[in-house]
């Protein structure tokens, strides 16, 4: 790389993680100060432990993230067998640009949407708050989904046809040769869909802030709630964990992904 | 005789996409309708076309700098106000990320992967806390100041500046115009590169009549993946704007509190509108003038 | 030998485009038969028809006198080797070839055994516990040899197998598929584009064209009484030429009037003629039944291939006598050289090669392989 590459990078890469580090060196600060660091010290992370409200949000993100993971692991891993086998054009156009809606429209637009529906739903059959865990978890779902497709579809398209056919033509049920054959040849896809599902719904807030109900609420909703108000280290302390988090998971997706490709390449150089 | 035929017949593929196609219709184009529904009734769902004239001519006052006061749309001002400020970040972001783009394409393979780890982990940092912590850099009595202060100079005030909206926008999307430009550089074929040197293109002209154009698809991808994000936001500006500069997601938020759901709807629905034409133009532009864009 | 597969008026479309047009054909026990043609012929179609992978828009199959199009590939006595071998990525070699035992619920001692002597009859014992992706195009193709076989099926399907294989290796196996299907007595369907392919190896083969099989017949009936120009052009390098049938045993073409041995057709009938390019005597211009020009001379090693122009229509002809380019040449025909087809849609189509070059044919070859 030439000397100027290497400086640009450098200046982006301060840019971007100028703020990371700010959170992270602040988290251990001994002051309330977010701008004055004074003295290494672990107490905003031992009084976060202690907040119980936080805690709990912690918790309702964490079942959340999992129910909704799971939720659209399935939907999307089936949906994109689906897909990748639909012969009619029409059928498949019409998938493709629903699946591109929640992830192109504003996420303002996607949460004010089902948070209408929901309301109104809700006003039909009288219920005073319509909103609670469960509108949460299909929004979730929703904008989820879409990301589990964008994952499986490129596996099962670079898989050969032929797979589940040479399956059944050696006896298998179609759900037998899903399972037999299809399913370990796009593992790969469902695990990194997965993974991505839950540090999105786990990062989310605009969506959930609009389709929240009063009485669940989740970690950013939270965060939210606090930055309307004075800001403490132990706000960056939580941000600091559910970085990391998130970062080690995108790593163990990573790794999964990066072995995918090297099995690919193998095999596409013997042929 | 016809014959509906074996098990390999798409009826299994049609059940696995039921549920999908289902849950689409239900959870993403029903609530759009939804969002059209509300906009044009009122508080007893009787049809209304107020809530869309109000974004259009609901008036108020704002005070100058100078004390005169001048009477102005509130929401034509505040889309109008979004809309700058999100082409200009989109920009920014353009020419900031298309050379990070190219330096990544350039580098060797392994770097090739940690540098996009890299430009997409801040993705992973909560959004609301890392525009926060922007807040806590910036603010006259932030880090930046404090050092600034030591050296004797300053305070820069940029709290509560358009700059510090455009800073904390070009912060959050410029991952998404990275990636996709990147993507395209990375796959474009280098011999085409060394053909038009051969040819005798100089570095600049190769740049321009060779890379350029063939990585406009990638471009085009980033500015949308920006624009779309950057227009519809809220809490950036509430934050780093200081609560100066009302974009048009605080304004659905604004509504959505104040609980005037059919109003907020109406802004909803315009800004839908807006974003839907200004993508099929994009996209009709783009099938029409640039090569590999459709 | 008894009908083991009849397919009856069998119509099948994608799109609205026709792929099969009511199709008829018998194969027979023991029988190594091959769908011959260009691609986009239907060929591969009325295998997966066969197979269960496709079923038709109209018209019947027969497996040994019982309708099958309802019944799934599962449930078909039948095995497919795949074009691609459709290998199963993340098994080994020994369960690439146990996956139909084990599917069938056979005991393990037994798909053990039957594995192993499957192996070795593809000469790949002591790879079982390999990797697929870690063999080489011929070892793959062995596997997916062992893997539909060792399911002792009735029929075994092949689409194509040999043509991922260099030309050196797909000679060998030529020989060993042949080999396998005398050894076994299983009915082998073969699907291919190349005619030499099917020639050394058929016992029967169908010729298709458009949806709709053009002829059947062993290798040496197609190759030297192909029913009309476009057989004749498919098998094997052929001039076709406009004649009239005088009567019986006499035809007309390049102003000459030749003895054959055709009979059967109308007095005066227009007709094609084709005259293979090694069937061809070139003689000093005054013995010759009709003269030309050599307008091109190829040396191909065994032969020359020379372009002759006879009256406007320029014949190939192959010869091993020296010829000269620009030389005037006498021609000479046995009645054994000439045959006569009735015209058909094809006539005119095939058989000038009056634009001919090498590298256009192969060009127009590699091209349909990629195709395919």
């Amino acid at each position: 790389m030439k000397l100027s590459a290497k400086i640009y990078s450098a200046i982006i890469f301060c840019f971007l993680f100028a703020p990371i580090a700010v959170l992270l060196v602040f988290s251990f600060n001994e002051a309330k100060s977010l701008s004055v660091f004074s003295d290494f010290s672990v107490k905003w992370y031992v009084e976060l432990f202690r907040d119980r409200n936080t805690l709990a949000a912690l918790k309702n993100t964490l079942v959340l993230a999992a129910s909704a993971t799971a939720i659209s692991t399935l939907l999307g891993t089936f949906a994109a067998v689906g897909i990748n086998r639909l012969r009619s054009r029409w059928y498949r156009a019409a998938m493709n640009t629903v699946t591109d809606i929640p992830m192109v429209n504003p996420d303002i637009i996607t949460g004010i949407s089902l948070m209408l529906m929901f309301v109104f739903i809700g006003r039909l059959f009288g219920a005073s708050t319509s909103l609670n865990f469960g509108t949460m978890l299909i929004a979730h779902v929703t904008f989820c989904t879409p990301y589990v497709i964008l994952q499986v579809l490129p596996k099962l398209q670079q898989m050969d046809n032929a797979l589940p056919e040479a399956a059944m033509d050696l006896g298998c049920t179609p759900l037998g040769a899903f399972f037999k054959v299809e399913l370990p040849e796009i593992l790969p896809g469902i695990i990194t869909g997965a993974i991505m599902a839950f540090t999105l719904s786990l990062d989310d807030f605009v969506i959930s802030y609009f389709t929240a109900g009063t009485g669940f609420e989740t970690l950013p909703i939270r965060i939210y709630a606090m930055t309307k108000k004075t800001v403490t280290p132990k706000m960056y302390a939580l941000a600091t964990i559910i970085f990391f988090v998130t970062l080690t998971l995108l790593l163990i997706s990573n790794v999964v992904d990066n072995e995918d490709s090297r099995k690919l390449k193998e095999r596409k150089k013997k042929k | 005789m016809k014959s509906s035929g074996a098990s390999r017949t798409p009826v299994t593929y049609r059940a696995a996409l039921a549920p999908y196609s289902v849950w689409s219709v239900l959870f993403v184009l029903v609530p759009l309708i939804f969002v059209a529904f509300y906009a044009f009734t009122d508080n007893d769902f009787a049809f209304t076309t107020e809530n869309i004239t109000r974004f259009f001519t609901a008036k108020s006052n704002i005070v100058g700098e100078d004390g005169s006061t001048t009477e102005v749309r509130t929401y034509v001002l505040i889309f109008m106000r979004s809309l700058k400020l999100a082409v200009i970040s989109t920009l920014v972001c353009l020419f900031m990320g298309y050379p990070m783009a190219y330096i990544m394409a350039r580098a060797k393979e392994k770097t090739q992967k940690t540098m996009m780890t890299l430009i997409m982990i801040p993705m992973w940092m909560n959004f609301l806390i890392r525009t926060y912590a922007w807040m806590t850099i910036l603010q006259d009595t932030g880090i930046i100041n404090g050092l600034l202060g030591k050296i004797g100079l300053g305070p820069l005030h940029v709290i509560g500046t358009e700059t510090a909206v455009i800073l904390g926008m070009v912060y959050d999307y410029f991952p998404y115009m990275v990636l996709p430009i990147y993507s395209i550089l990375a796959k474009m074929d280098l011999k085409l590169l060394e053909a038009a040197r051969d040819l005798g293109c100089g570095s600049l002209s190769v740049l321009r009549r060779v890379i350029l154009p063939l990585s406009m698809p990638g471009v085009i991808s980033g500015v949308t993946m920006v624009l779309i994000p950057s227009i519809s936001t809220f809490y950036i500006s509430q934050k780093l704007g200081n609560g100066k500069f009302f974009l048009i997601g605080d304004a659905i938020e604004g509504q959505y509190i104040a609980n005037n759901l059919h109003f907020a709807a109406a802004i909803a629905f315009i800004l839908m509108v807006i974003l839907l034409a200004a993508m099929a133009l994009l996209k009709y532009v783009t099938a029409r003038f640039v090569y590999g864009g459709d | 030998m008894e009908k083991i597969i009849e397919l009856k008026n069998i119509s099948k479309a994608f799109d609205g485009e026709v792929v099969l047009d009511n199709m008829s054909l018998d194969i027979h026990d023991n029988e190594f038969i091959t769908l011959l043609g260009p691609s986009g012929c239907g060929k591969t179609t009325t295998l997966r028809i066969i197979g269960g992978f496709e079923s038709p828009d109209s018209g019947d199959v027969y497996f040994m006198g019982e309708r099958i199009n309802d019944i799934p590939p599962h449930k078909r006595h039948v095995n497919t080797v795949f074009q691609r071998y459709a290998l199963f990525p993340h098994l080994n070699v020994f369960d690439n070839v146990a996956f139909g035992l084990k599917e069938r619920r056979v005991p393990k001692q037994e798909i053990k055994e039957k594995v192993e002597r499957m192996l070795k009859m593809v000469m790949l014992s002591g790879f079982a516990d390999r990797r697929v992706t870690s063999l080489s195009g011929g070892q793959q193709q062995r596997v997916a040899i062992a893997r539909a076989l060792v399911n002792e099926p009735k029929i075994l399907l092949l689409d194509e197998p040999l043509g991922a294989l260099d030309l050196k290796l797909r000679k060998d196996m030529q020989q060993e598929l042949k080999k396998i299907q005398k050894n076994t007595g299983i009915t082998f369907i073969f699907v291919t584009h190349d005619q030499e392919e099917a020639l050394s190896m058929s016992d029967t083969i169908v010729v298709m064209s458009e949806g709709k099989i053009q002829q059947i017949g062993s290798p040496t009936d197609i190759y030297n009484e192909p029913v009309n120009a476009f057989v004749a052009d498919f098998i094997g390098e052929s001039n076709i030429i406009d004649g009239v049938m005088l009567a019986d045993y006499r035809v007309r073409f390049g102003g000459h009037v030749f003895d054959c041995l055709d009979t059967g057709f109308g007095e005066n009938e227009p007709v094609d003629v084709v005259i293979r390019p090694e069937d061809v005597d070139i003689v000093a211009p005054e013995k010759g039944m009709i003269c030309g020009n050599v307008t091109s001379v190829t040396f191909m090693g065994v032969h020359n291939e020379a372009i002759v122009d006879v009256g406007g229509f320029k014949w190939m002809i192959q010869t091993t006598d020296p010829v000269e380019e620009g030389a005037h040449i006498g021609i000479t025909l046995e009645p054994d050289a000439i045959h006569i087809m009735k015209k058909s849609k094809y006539s005119g189509m095939f058989g000038d090669y009056s634009s001919y070059s090498n590298e256009l044919e192969e060009l127009s070859n590699s091209e349909e392989e990629a195709e395919a």
